[in-house]
């Protein structure tokens, strides 16, 4: 019998959306720790990562990113298949689309602030459109759209400032290590 | 290389762009809380029997309720959003063909067995509403 051996090797882009998306993790865990006082209403802390990977890598990396912060999240959180889970993939591919929009908007004029509040309005836009069709079939969900919105703007805001700032500092690197070849073992 | 930044420092991150891209967002919440909030919307329910309060009830859920009076049993049927007289022993049937009442003040009387039927919002948009 011979062994067969599967050889896997990451390449630097793999690495890098592990190890963002392992940040991005880490981030909705802590999040979750935080009470809240509406359900559905959070800072969405790991869009920053999002943010920083797509800004900086594009957005097939800041896609993986996401859509793994939304997988892992959910299982370690025991919330995976909940309602909570249809939601947050909901806002999260909406939130992508508008990414993809928002990164060809001229740069010299739009910065990190304006996808991240763009991202943030698609994705409470998706969440209450789910939760619309799916969870409260009644118009009733659409009283809570104005306090989703102000938390998607100021979050939005927060989010998106937070974000240029750490890609002001990745920028003035001398050698981002991130973006380094992966060492060979 | 962590810098603490000042609120100016941080206020020079956002583009020209990104103050527009604010300006209609924060344009969009007021509008939303505008037109989500007129209070038009029904969200309960309020059944009186010989002028007391039977039950009162949310618009959230799906159910049917029995009201006795003095020539019957009125049944009332509550869907999402929505609230109507599905039964009433009356002659003339008037408070059942109204239908489905979803306005915040509409009211089905059914005067001959004494039952109301009166929808409420947080903020109602009318006192009441006949038909």
């Amino acid at each position: 019998m011979t062994r067969s051996v599967i050889e896997f090797r990451p390449d630097a882009s793999d690495l890098r959306v592990a190890r963002f998306a392992a940040a991005a993790i880490m981030l909705s865990l802590a999040e979750a720790a935080i009470p809240l006082p509406l359900p559905g209403i959070k800072p969405g802390l790991g869009n920053i990562i999002v943010l920083i990977v797509l800004w900086r890598w594009g957005w097939r990396e800041a896609a993986w990113v996401a859509l793994l912060r939304v997988f892992v999240a959910s299982l370690l959180l025991g919330q995976f298949l909940a309602p909570g889970f249809f939601l947050g993939l909901g806002g999260a591919l909406a939130s992508l689309i508008a990414l993809g929009v928002a990164m060809h908007l001229p740069r010299r004029w739009f910065g990190p602030v304006s996808a991240s509040v763009l991202a943030a309005f698609a994705h409470i836009g998706a969440q209450l459109l789910v939760a619309r069709a799916w969870l409260v079939p009644h118009d009733g969900v659409f009283a809570l759209a104005p306090v989703f919105g102000l938390a998607a703007l100021v979050f939005g805001i927060v989010n998106g400032l937070v974000a240029a700032r750490l890609l002001r500092e990745i920028e003035t690197l001398p050698a981002a290590p991130i973006d380094a070849a992966p060492r060979q073992e | 290389m962590a810098v603490r930044l000042r609120g100016r420092e941080w206020l020079a991150l956002l583009r020209p762009g990104d103050v527009l891209v604010i300006a209609l967002a924060a344009v969009l919440v007021a509008v939303l809380a505008q037109y989500f909030w007129r209070g038009g919307v029904a969200d309960r329910a309020e059944i009186r029997a010989a002028g007391k309060l039977f039950a009162r009830v949310s618009l959230d859920v799906a159910q049917v309720i029995e009201v006795p009076g003095p020539i019957g049993t009125t049944r009332i049927e509550i869907a999402p959003g929505k609230a109507r007289v599905a039964h009433d022993p009356g002659p003339k049937q008037y408070c059942v063909r109204q239908g489905w009442l979803s306005t915040a003040g509409a009211v089905a009387i059914c005067a001959p067995n004494q039952v109301t039927l009166s929808l409420h919002a947080r903020k109602p948009a009318y006192d009441s509403l006949g038909y």
